[in-house]
C-alpha cells in the first residue's frame, strides 16, 4: 500500500529502492531536461512501461460474436459497410 | 490492433431486457433529478462506454485527483471531471446510498445510486481546468452557473434519448466492430467543432497517409454563440466527403458532446474519448478546444507530453497555409518560401464572409462545402 505524505495535487508517494548507481546515472540524464527530479523521471518511465503490459493482458475484443452481428447488420443499414 | 479501452475495460451501463424493466419499475417511485441536456449526454457517454473508465458521475476522491493531478484515483489519466451538480433542495431527504432517478423534460432517462454527496469550489475548478477564473471564459461562466453540490455514483442508462443525428451516431462499440469489419489496425481521429476549410482538410489527409483510416468525429451539443451549428457541421463535411474523400479509408460519424473550451486539458479528454472509439491516434491541431487567448497555441502540445500512458499516439500538426509559390496547403516545416506568398486561413476572417454571404475563395474552402454552409440562412449558433 502506497504511504507517505502528499507531494502536491492530490497523489501520495511511496519509496521504492534503485540502485545507487542507477539513481546517479539517472539524475545525470536528466540534467536540463524538463524533469524536475530522478523520482519524477522514474514516474515517467513506469508509466509509459506498464501501460504496455496492461495492453498486452487485455487484449481480446470488448464484444460477443452476437454483439458482433447485430452490430454489423445496423452498420449495413446505414451504409457504413 | 485498434486501441485497447481507457482503463482496460469498455463500460457498458445501459440496462437490458428484465434488468430494464425492472429498475424502469423501481424507477418510478424514486426521488427524481432532472438534468439538462448537456448532463443527458454525459449520461449517454458514460452507459456506452466513450468515457471508459467512469461507471458514473465522480465521487470526491477521484474529482480532487482529476481537479488536482489529471488522473483518477487509480492514476488512469483523466483531465476533465465528469460531475452531476444539483441544488440543496432538489435532492432533500435523499442519503448517500439511495437511488434516485435522473430525468430529462420529464421523462426518466437513467437511475443513479448516490455514493457521494459533496461541495465544490467552482473557482478552484475553473482555475484548474480552465486555467483562468476569468468570467468571459465561457467554460467558466457556465461552471459559475451551476449547482451548489456534486453528488456522485454509478450510473444505468434505461431510456436513451433520440439522437440529435441518428444516421451518424455511432457508439464506441460500433466503431470497433466497423475499424474490424474494414480491416484497419490504424484509425487516427479528428475533433472538430467547425465548418471544414483546405487546413482542415489538409490536415486529415496527411494524417491519413500513414493510418489505415481516418474518424472525422465533430462534436454536436452545446457550443457557445458565433460557433456554426451542428446541423451546418454535418452538412458541410457530407458535402466534403462526398467530392473530395476516397470512402474506403474514412468514417463520418459524430459525438453527442458539448464542448467545454478547456484548451489543453480538454484536448487530452478529447483523445481519451477518441481511443474508447478505438483510434489509435489522434489529431492535435493549433489552439486546440481554445477560445480567445487564454491558452498558448501549441499549448496542448506539451501537456501531452505529461502522459505517456495516455494509449493513443497525438499527431501534433502544425498549422497549414495555402503558399501561392508551392501552389497548394502547405505547413511552415515543409514550405521554403516567405510570407509573400502565404495565405493564412483564419477561422475569424472565413466566418466573416460567411456571415456577409460571401463565398470564400477556393484556396480556403472548397466550393461544395462553401455552398452548403452558405444555404443556411444563418449557419451561427446564436
Amino acid at each position: 500500500m502506497p504511504e507517505g505524505g502528499k507531494k502536491g495535487g492530490r497523489s501520495r508517494y511511496t519509496t521504492v529502492s534503485i540502485p545507487v548507481t542507477l539513481y546517479n546515472r539517472i539524475k545525470k540524464l536528466i540534467e536540463g531536461t524538463g524533469f524536475a527530479n530522478v523520482s519524477q523521471f522514474v514516474t515517467y518511465v513506469l508509466r509509459e512501461v506498464v501501460v504496455e503490459y496492461e495492453r498486452a493482458r487485455e487484449a481480446e475484443e470488448p464484444f460477443t460474436e452476437e454483439e458482433k452481428e447485430k452490430i454489423i447488420e445496423k452498420l449495413r443499414r446505414l451504409g457504413y459497410i | 490492433m485498434v486501441s485497447r479501452p481507457h482503463g482496460g475495460r469498455l463500460v457498458n451501463r445501459v440496462a437490458k431486457g428484465r434488468r430494464r424493466d425492472a429498475l424502469l419499475e423501481e424507477a418510478k417511485e424514486l426521488h427524481s433529478i432532472e438534468v439538462t441536456k448537456n448532463t443527458a449526454s454525459d449520461i449517454h457517454n458514460i452507459a456506452y462506454g466513450a468515457y471508459s473508465p467512469l461507471q458514473g458521475f465522480l465521487l470526491r476522491e477521484d474529482y480532487e485527483h482529476v481537479l488536482y493531478d489529471m488522473r483518477l484515483s487509480d492514476d488512469t489519466p483523466w483531465t476533465i471531471p465528469i460531475v452531476l451538480d444539483v441544488r440543496k433542495d432538489e435532492i432533500q431527504g435523499v442519503k448517500e446510498g439511495d437511488d434516485v432517478a435522473l430525468t430529462h423534460e420529464g421523462q426518466i432517462l437513467a437511475v443513479m445510486k448516490v455514493e457521494e454527496i459533496y461541495e465544490w469550489d467552482k473557482k478552484e475548478f475553473a482555475r484548474h481546468v480552465f486555467k483562468t477564473e476569468d468570467p468571459n471564459h465561457p467554460g467558466v461562466a457556465r461552471t459559475y452557473a451551476r449547482k451548489e453540490l456534486l453528488i456522485g455514483g454509478p450510473i444505468d442508462l434505461l431510456n436513451p434519448l433520440k439522437h440529435p443525428f441518428d444516421r451518424y451516431a455511432l457508439t464506441p462499440l460500433e466503431t470497433r466492430v466497423l475499424f474490424k469489419e474494414k480491416g484497419w489496425r490504424t484509425i487516427v481521429a479528428f475533433q472538430t467543432r467547425n465548418v471544414p476549410h483546405l487546413g482542415h482538410e489538409y490536415v486529415q489527409k496527411a494524417a491519413l497517409t500513414f493510418v489505415d483510416g481516418l474518424l472525422v468525429h465533430p462534436l454536436v451539443g452545446w457550443k457557445k454563440p458565433g460557433d456554426f451549428k451542428d446541423e451546418v457541421i454535418v452538412a458541410a463535411y457530407e458535402a466534403l466527403i462526398k467530392h473530395y474523400y476516397p470512402k474506403d479509408s474514412v468514417v463520418f460519424s459524430v459525438l453527442w458532446m458539448q464542448m467545454r473550451y478547456a484548451g489543453p486539458r480538454e484536448a487530452i479528454h478529447h483523445a481519451i474519448v477518441r481511443k474508447n472509439f478505438g483510434c489509435t491516434h489522434f489529431i492535435v491541431g493549433r489552439d486546440h478546444a481554445g477560445v480567445g487567448n487564454y491558452y498558448g497555441p501549441y499549448e496542448a502540445w506539451d501537456l501531452f507530453n505529461e502522459f505517456p500512458d495516455l494509449g493513443i499516439t497525438p499527431l501534433f500538426i502544425r498549422e497549414s497555409f495555402y503558399c501561392k509559390k508551392c501552389g497548394g496547403m502547405v505547413n511552415a516545416k515543409i514550405c521554403p518560401h516567405s510570407d509573400e506568398f502565404r495565405v493564412r486561413i483564419s477561422g475569424t476572417k472565413l466566418r466573416k464572409m460567411i456571415r456577409n454571404k460571401e463565398k470564400p475563395p477556393e484556396y480556403m474552402m472548397r466550393p461544395e462545402v462553401a455552398e452548403v454552409v452558405l444555404s443556411f440562412d444563418n449557419p451561427f449558433v446564436t
